[in-house]
């Protein structure tokens, strides 16, 4: 059945194993206990609005490995990027990166992603789903947001900005979206040619790591584990022991890694808690959570430390 | 007041009590109001410390705390919020045991303490009320159970929780409550918020 006049939508032909609607998140909420979640590739996220004609913030589709395959209902400038996938247009090959025209009736296939985990799928006008508060994000924590899609799934576009909207600066009145410039090399190319190294700071809970301390973050690589997910990557590797006892809960930001009972580390990604009870002994600076948004279970990382970039004296 | 570095844009401001953390989230929240540290994205109190996430200069941010004289405070909010309880938990037996009372004592002794919420986190609405001092500090259960209902009211430490949602939990559960703790549709979402001053009525009889 066509949409009635001036409804502009996709159809979701295949919603693949995990794909969410994604916008720049909550921020502001965490006092609440409201994670911050949005698209955990930022640079991927942003690229795709601009080349779709949105402002950066506009919420697209985030799919995790397996790709998704989608129906244009209507005339529309779709783009994709973040993981490296083949893209098929009614079964021909399609550009990743560039804009692409979709007509009435066409079909869009990302396939399975071959290095990084999440592609990004903008189209013009932006998904227009319920907002929660302010966020179309899918929060898979906490359960706020719209439901990860399933096939047959009608998805409303908004309306088609004017020329121009998508420029920089043009932030669409959402806070938290800082706009990159198109990066050479995305997210999804890091580590696929041996470990990513992932730049960190200590703290705030260092103190906490038995001897060596912070050297034994020097010791790498670790492997990102199959149970990594939206909330954080779980990293197995040399064991880092902590000392004993027991910390109160205390505020998380996106990056923090904490020392597990178990000698693991967990890195927080953007739907971590809001709080937590493990110390946190380092954070990777937020340039490289892109690179850790698209790291593959199996994958392995390494840490550098970065000049503490603070010191209270 | 110590602090800590969180990566490059977020202080932890480490205090060395729960009054303290109430008087120093207030004083940010005011001087906020004020227009001081515009680039701040979050400010989450916990039990013992303020984590300041969007900071432009650490440094900067840690000598005006450090620059302010923050007293204790009375109250904070000003909100007074009653909960209706009826306290029926499967867990009425262990937490009268820990506080050394007979079962049917501990209703009117949980709704005649003083309460306030100290910080939410766990889930979106999650209240940590705090209020359980002077012996009735509460250990949490050994095992926790893997679905707890919403509306559960629940103790642990020196915190009184309430679940907004069913979700695993390892407090020990005292009551239920009607109360709507979290509705994301409802402005403001969170039925309790930092600060906020607590009243349980015993509706248990009725």
């Amino acid at each position: 059945m066509m949409p009635a006049s001036g409804e502009r939508e996709v159809r979701v032909r295949r919603a693949g194993a995990l794909t969410t609607i994604q916008d720049c998140g909550r921020p502001g909420y965490a006092h609440l206990g409201v994670p911050r979640s949005g698209a955990l590739d930022a640079p991927a996220h942003h690229l795709a609005n601009r080349l779709a004609g949105n402002p950066p913030g506009a919420a697209v589709l985030e799919t995790t490995l397996t790709g998704v395959t989608v129906i244009a209902e209507c005339a529309v400038t779709a783009a994709v990027t973040g993981a490296r996938a083949v893209v098929r247009v009614d079964g021909e090959p399609g550009p990743s990166g560039e804009a692409i025209e979709l007509g009435p009736g066409q079909v869009l296939e990302v396939r399975a992603a071959r290095s990084g985990v999440r592609s990004y799928l903008a189209f013009s006008g932006g998904l227009d789903a319920a907002r929660v508060l302010g966020s179309a994000s899918a929060d898979l924590l906490s359960g706020l947001g719209p439901a990860r899609l399933a096939d047959g799934d009608v998805l409303r576009l908004g309306p088609e900005s004017r020329p121009g909207a998508g420029a920089p600066g043009a932030l669409n009145g959402q806070p938290g979206c800082a706009l990159g410039e198109r990066p050479a090399a995305t997210a999804a190319d890091v580590g696929a040619g041996g470990p990513a190294e992932l730049l960190i700071y200590p703290g705030p809970r260092h103190d906490w790591l038995a001897s060596p301390g912070l050297a034994a973050l020097q010791n790498g690589p670790w492997t990102v584990a199959p149970e990594s997910n939206r909330v954080g990557l779980r990293l197995a590797g040399p064991a880092v022991q902590r000392r004993r006892g027991e910390l109160a809960s205390e505020g998380l930001v996106a990056g923090a890694i904490q020392a597990l009972p178990d000698g693991n580390l967990v890195l927080f990604l953007a739907d971590h808690p809001t709080t937590g009870g493990y110390p946190v002994i380092a954070v990777v600076d937020p340039s490289c959570l892109p690179a850790c948004a698209q790291a593959r279970p199996g994958s392995r990382v390494t840490f550098r430390l970065a000049q503490d970039p603070f010191r209270a004296g | 007041m110590r602090f800590r570095p969180a990566g490059p844009s977020a202080l932890l401001v480490e205090v060395d009590s729960l009054a303290q953390v109430r008087a120093l989230h207030a004083r940010i929240e005011q001087e906020r109001a004020r227009g001081w540290a515009a680039g701040l994205v979050d400010v989450i109190p916990a039990a013992r410390t303020v984590l300041l996430d969007g900071v432009a200069d650490q440094s900067a941010l840690a000598e005006d705390l450090r620059s302010w004289s923050v007293a204790p405070l009375a109250t904070w909010s000003g909100r007074v919020v009653e909960i209706a309880c009826h306290y029926d938990g499967p867990d009425l037996a262990d937490v009268a045991a820990q506080w050394g009372v007979p079962p049917e004592r501990v209703p009117a002794i949980h709704a005649g303490l003083d309460h306030e919420v100290a910080f939410c986190g766990f889930a979106p609405g999650f209240p940590y009320i705090a209020g359980l001092g002077g012996g009735h500090e509460t250990a949490r259960r050994d095992r926790p159970r893997s679905s707890v209902p919403a509306g559960s009211v629940a103790l642990g430490d020196e915190y009184t929780g309430i679940y907004p949602r069913t979700s695993p939990g390892g407090w020990q559960i005292i009551g239920r409550t009607d109360a709507v703790m979290w509705d994301a549709g409802r402005d403001p979402a969170a039925l309790l918020e930092p600060g906020d001053q607590v009243r349980f009525i015993d509706v248990t009889a009725r």
